[in-house]
Parts: C-alpha cells; sequence; structure tokens
C-alpha cells in the first residue's frame, strides 16, 4: 500500500516552439496533499492536463493509480477526480443533474448515485441549491459543485487546479477546509495547483517551486523557508548604531547582520523571542530603538529566491523589501503584501 | 466499446438543452418558416420549370425548406463542440471513462433527435400552408431521408469544430460552407436551371441528394430515382461520421 499515487519522469510538454513543461520529474506517494507552486503561465495546468489523459505529453512518461498516462488512459480516467482552473459545468443543467450526468459516464448505478449525490452534496452544502440551474449559481457556488462532482466516484487522486481562484476570502477559507478534511479523513491523494502562496503553505505537504516549465524546489513549506536562513529582525536606531553592529557580529544566534540607511537588518531563528535581548543590548549601549519589524520568510520569500530574477536583482529579497517597508512606515510585513 | 449509458446520458443532456432553451428553438424554426411562408406565397402562382408541368411551387419547396433547416440544425449540432470547448464542459466529457466512440455516437443521438423534432414541426406548419404528402409509406422513407441529411451534416460539423481552434471560424463556416451548400443543393430551385459548372458543383453536393429524396418521397416529384438518393445518402451518412469520429478524436479537448 506504500504504492506511489503518481511517478512522472521526464515528463516533458511542447506546444509549436514554446516548451511548457520541461523534463518534470517527481513522485507523488498515496495520501499526500502535493502542490505545484508557480506563477501563471509556468507549465502547472499543462502538467494536470497531461496527468489526466486530457493532453498527450511530448515525451516522459508518468503513471497515475498505478497506470500509464499514455497505455492505459481509460484506467487513469477512472482513478482520478479533477477540479478544472475554469468551471466545467453544463449550465443548462441543474447542480444535481451536473452530478448525475457526472455518475452516469463513471457508470455508476442508480442507487448508489442517489446515495453519493446526496452526500456529497451535503458536504459542499449545497443541498438546498440542488435543484437550481447551474446558470444561476455564484462563483463560489460553482467551484463547490465542482469539487462535489470531482468526488462522486472515489477517486484515488483528485487534481484541483487553483480551486480557489477568484474567490473572496471566506470561501476561499470554506474551500481549504474541506479540501484539508477530504485529504485527512478521506485518505485522498491530493494534486493541487496554485499561484497563492499562503494556499501552498496552509495546505500542502510537499510543494514544488515550478517556473518556466520546470521544478526549481521541491520540499515542505516549512524547510522551504529554512532555506531562506530564518526570521528577518529589522531594527531602525537613534543614533549611530555601529557599536550595535559590532557587538551583534559577535552574537552567536545572529546568523548575518546588515547596516543600510541607519536601518540593522538580522537573520535569525525564533525573531520574535530575540527582540527584548536585542533592546537591551541596544540600551546598554546607550542607544534607543525607534522601530522594530520581524518578518517570518514565507513562501513568497522562497519564490522570489528561487525564481524571482527581477526583484533578486536587488540584494537579498527579504531585508531589501523589509526596509522598504519600514522606510515606507507602512503595515507590518505580514499586511504589507502586496 | 460503446456504453449505453454514456450515449444516454449525452443525449439526454441534448434534450434538456433544447427544451430549456426555447428562445433557440423559435429561432431556429424562424428562418425556415419565414421562407416557407414568402417565397411559398410569392412564387405560389409559378410553374416550376424543369420539373414538368402542374407541380406547384409549394409541393416543390417545401421538402427544400426542411433540407435547409436539418442542414443548418445538424452543422450547428456539430459545431457545438466548440461551445462546449469554450465553456470547459468538453473537458468534462473528455475526462470520464468512455470510449470516444460513446460520446461522438451521444453528439450525434442527440443532434439528430433535435434536427428532427424541428423538421416534423416545419412540415406540421407547411400542411397549413397547402402542402400535402403523397403517400404514408414513402413518409416513413422521407423520415429515413431526414435522418441521414442530420448524421451527414453532424458529422460535417464535427469535423470543422475539430480544425477550429476559435468561434469567429464559425462565421466563416455559416457563410462560406453552409450557404453555398444551400443554394447549391436545388432546396429552391431545379438544379438543372443552374449553368453547366454551378450544376456540376450541386451535384456535389449531399444535400442535393437528401432533399431530391426527401421531395421524391414526400412531394412525389424527383430529379433522380429514388434508389440513387437513398443509396448516396447512405454512403453520405457513413462517410462522414466516420471521418467526423476521426477527427474528433483527434482533436485535443483543451
Amino acid at each position: 500500500m506504500t504504492q506511489d499515487a503518481i511517478r512522472v519522469e521526464n515528463l516533458t510538454k511542447k506546444f509549436e516552439d514554446v516548451t511548457a513543461v520541461d523534463g518534470v520529474s517527481f513522485g507523488v506517494p498515496s495520501g499526500e496533499l502535493f502542490g505545484l507552486l508557480g506563477p501563471n503561465g509556468a507549465g502547472k495546468t499543462t502538467i494536470i492536463n497531461m496527468l489526466s489523459t486530457l493532453l498527450a505529453p511530448t515525451s516522459g512518461r508518468a503513471e497515475v493509480a498505478g497506470f500509464d498516462i499514455a497505455a492505459s488512459k481509460d484506467d487513469v480516467r477512472r482513478s482520478i477526480g479533477i477540479v478544472f482552473q475554469e468551471p466545467a459545468l453544463e449550465s443548462k443543467l441543474t447542480g444535481r443533474e451536473n452530478l448525475e450526468f457526472h455518475a452516469m459516464m463513471y457508470g455508476i448505478g442508480k442507487a448508489e448515485r442517489r446515495a453519493r449525490m446526496a452526500e456529497v452534496l451535503d458536504l459542499v452544502e449545497l443541498s438546498d441549491k440542488a435543484g437550481t440551474l447551474v446558470e444561476k449559481y455564484s462563483g463560489g457556488m460553482k467551484r463547490r459543485l465542482e469539487i462535489a462532482r470531482g468526488l462522486m466516484h472515489r477517486p484515488q487522486v483528485l487534481f484541483l487546479d487553483e480551486p480557489t481562484l477568484g474567490l473572496d476570502a471566506q470561501t476561499r477559507r470554506h474551500i481549504w477546509d474541506y479540501i484539508r478534511k477530504l485529504n485527512k479523513e478521506g485518505g485522498v491523494t491530493i494534486i493541487l495547483t496554485t499561484h497563492y502562496m499562503e494556499e501552498a503553505d496552509y495546505l500542502c505537504g510537499r510543494t514544488a517551486i515550478i517556473d518556466h516549465g520546470k521544478f526549481v524546489a521541491l520540499d515542505t513549506p516549512d524547510k522551504l523557508k529554512d532555506i531562506l536562513g530564518g526570521d528577518v529582525v529589522s531594527l531602525e536606531i537613534e543614533g549611530d548604531p555601529s557599536r550595535l553592529l559590532e557587538a551583534l557580529e559577535r552574537t552567536a544566534w545572529v546568523k548575518t547582520s546588515k547596516l543600510h540607511d541607519g536601518v540593522l537588518s538580522l537573520t535569525m531563528e525564533k525573531g520574535e523571542r530575540r527582540i527584548p535581548e536585542l533592546i537591551n543590548k541596544a540600551q546598554a549601549l546607550g542607544l534607543t530603538v525607534a522601530c522594530v519589524n520581524l518578518h517570518k520568510p514565507s513562501l513568497e520569500d522562497v519564490f522570489i529566491h528561487f525564481t524571482g530574477r527581477t526583484i533578486r536583482d536587488k540584494e537579498g529579497g527579504v531585508e531589501e523589501r523589509n526596509r522598504m517597508i519600514m522606510r515606507s512606515h507602512g503595515r507590518g510585513p505580514r499586511g504589507g503584501r502586496s | 466499446m460503446i456504453s449505453g449509458t454514456a450515449v444516454y446520458v449525452l443525449w439526454l443532456r441534448e434534450m434538456k438543452r433544447f427544451l430549456r432553451a426555447k428562445s433557440r428553438v423559435v429561432g431556429a424554426l424562424a428562418m425556415p418558416l419565414f421562407f416557407l411562408a414568402f417565397l411559398g406565397m410569392g412564387f405560389n402562382r409559378m410553374a416550376v420549370p424543369g420539373m414538368g408541368g402542374g407541380v406547384r411551387y409549394i409541393q416543390f419547396l417545401v421538402p427544400g425548406i426542411l433540407g435547409m433547416s436539418l442542414l443548418f440544425s445538424s452543422t450547428m449540432a456539430g459545431l457545438s463542440v466548440l461551445w462546449d470547448r469554450e465553456f470547459g464542459f468538453l473537458k468534462e466529457i473528455m475526462v470520464a471513462p468512455v470510449s470516444r466512440v460513446s460520446i461522438v455516437v451521444g453528439r450525434i443521438a442527440g443532434g439528430t433527435t433535435t434536427a428532427l423534432i424541428q423538421s416534423v414541426l416545419i412540415l406540421g406548419i407547411s400542411f397549413g400552408l397547402g402542402f400535402k404528402i403523397i403517400n404514408p409509406i414513402k413518409f416513413l422513407l422521407g423520415l429515413l431521408f431526414m435522418f441521414m441529411i442530420a448524421v451527414t451534416f453532424i458529422g460535417f460539423g464535427l469535423i470543422f469544430a475539430s480544425k477550429m481552434r476559435v468561434m469567429q471560424g464559425f462565421a466563416i463556416v455559416m457563410n462560406f460552407v453552409i450557404f453555398p451548400l444551400f443554394f447549391l443543393s436545388g432546396a429552391l430551385y431545379p438544379l438543372e436551371n443552374l449553368p453547366r459548372a454551378v450544376r456540376i458543383l450541386g451535384y456535389a453536393d449531399p444535400l442535393t441528394y437528401g432533399i431530391d429524396g426527401l421531395r421524391g418521397t414526400l412531394a412525389g416529384v424527383s430529379s433522380f430515382p429514388i434508389a440513387l438518393d437513398l443509396g448516396l445518402m447512405a454512403g453520405f451518412s457513413i462517410v462522414m461520421i466516420v471521418l467526423g469520429a476521426y477527427f474528433f478524436e483527434k482533436s485535443e479537448s483543451v
């Protein structure tokens, strides 16, 4: 039972002269919630389309639920559920009819169909809207209906392509909870694509960072963030901070320290626990700390670290951003995200 | 290979769409009815040239208009793959574990049914305009012709839908393919009246034999023997469906 739900070897897709997916290899063990994180056009949807048999790969191979995507298309199709990035619903049918269509296409018998429809409609809280034509549904309802439909035939592997794209914060949170529950309680292997960093961070066991059709990193969100060397604490000092800088350079738990425009940028583990100590050190040297800013690295920083050519050309993504925030006297780094 | 349930549910979807889009049905009926009413009245007193004496124009026209309605609605049914691709539903159909042949058969079943319903409605109204069926047994053969016209042009629409990426191509098909097919088919006038070069094009148009067959079976006048029409239409139906299914299977759904 430790068989991989997905195994991908050197998968490549070329569209005329554009290489959308460029020699990607990875494996996803059964039961994992795996993320594909990348900007629009990075090749995430193309990977999903190939794994779900909608697109033929140019080269390379892949197995889904133990079946080859080129040789055993129907077995792959039977094993997967998919929620597409854009709604793939028939708007002239009601919610229930859309589910019924799906169940019949998957050969689920009448009694079983009724039971499962009630079950999934209940799960996504659409039972009372099931008789309404889908053209009257809101964006969030359509998405929930699609998720319900993806679960109708009890797939081993569920693909979610940007499941919360364009949804309001509340609905998004709602859908995140479903996805987690499905994975934890239902044991469904989930492959999720997103360009929302916080979504990958919140949901995924492991996440791959993809850019220009290639994987640039693959690990758990925490380990990816560790690559950046911990939290960034920025201190704005009244007076001459150079003596403090000297003192901190001799401190073991300060990993790096820099001085720019009167702002000290320090990287360290558990920055929030070190701030009182930093203030004490400054006061011991007769300096006043005017402003403190703590920045926990996010996946976005990891992303910039690996892919951000235009952002990284200024040195040190996190420190740079932190200083910018402090100079503009904006809100904290978490709120200041664009 | 062919899943009965999949064919049924695809057919059922077409039926529900058809019944729920009242304006579409009215729109699809309006043009043939205008043609029928105004051409029928306008040419009422004229003898049909090249058809011998004594054939009233309405007898000549109704099978032609039935053919026109079948041509338009069937090609549209085939082209509706484009809508499904545009609105994403094609992906839902294509990831399902059913054979691609079942998907094509389901679409043909749905498209044929809606096209035939529209034709029967037009035929019903044409009785009010003075059209008369010559023989109830031959009428059944007429229904077979309607079926074959529908199947032929659904296959035709599928081929175009598989080759076109953008919806704009749709207008080009309408203006440069469908309308010429209609005018070359002899739906409104006997082909014999056309110049020789144009007439030859007409003989290459499947709809010519479909409409001639309908004329022979419903109104009792035809340019070719009914057996010839029947044989050719059967051939066209099979070829177009096989080609349509082939191209549909080859085309990518995303």
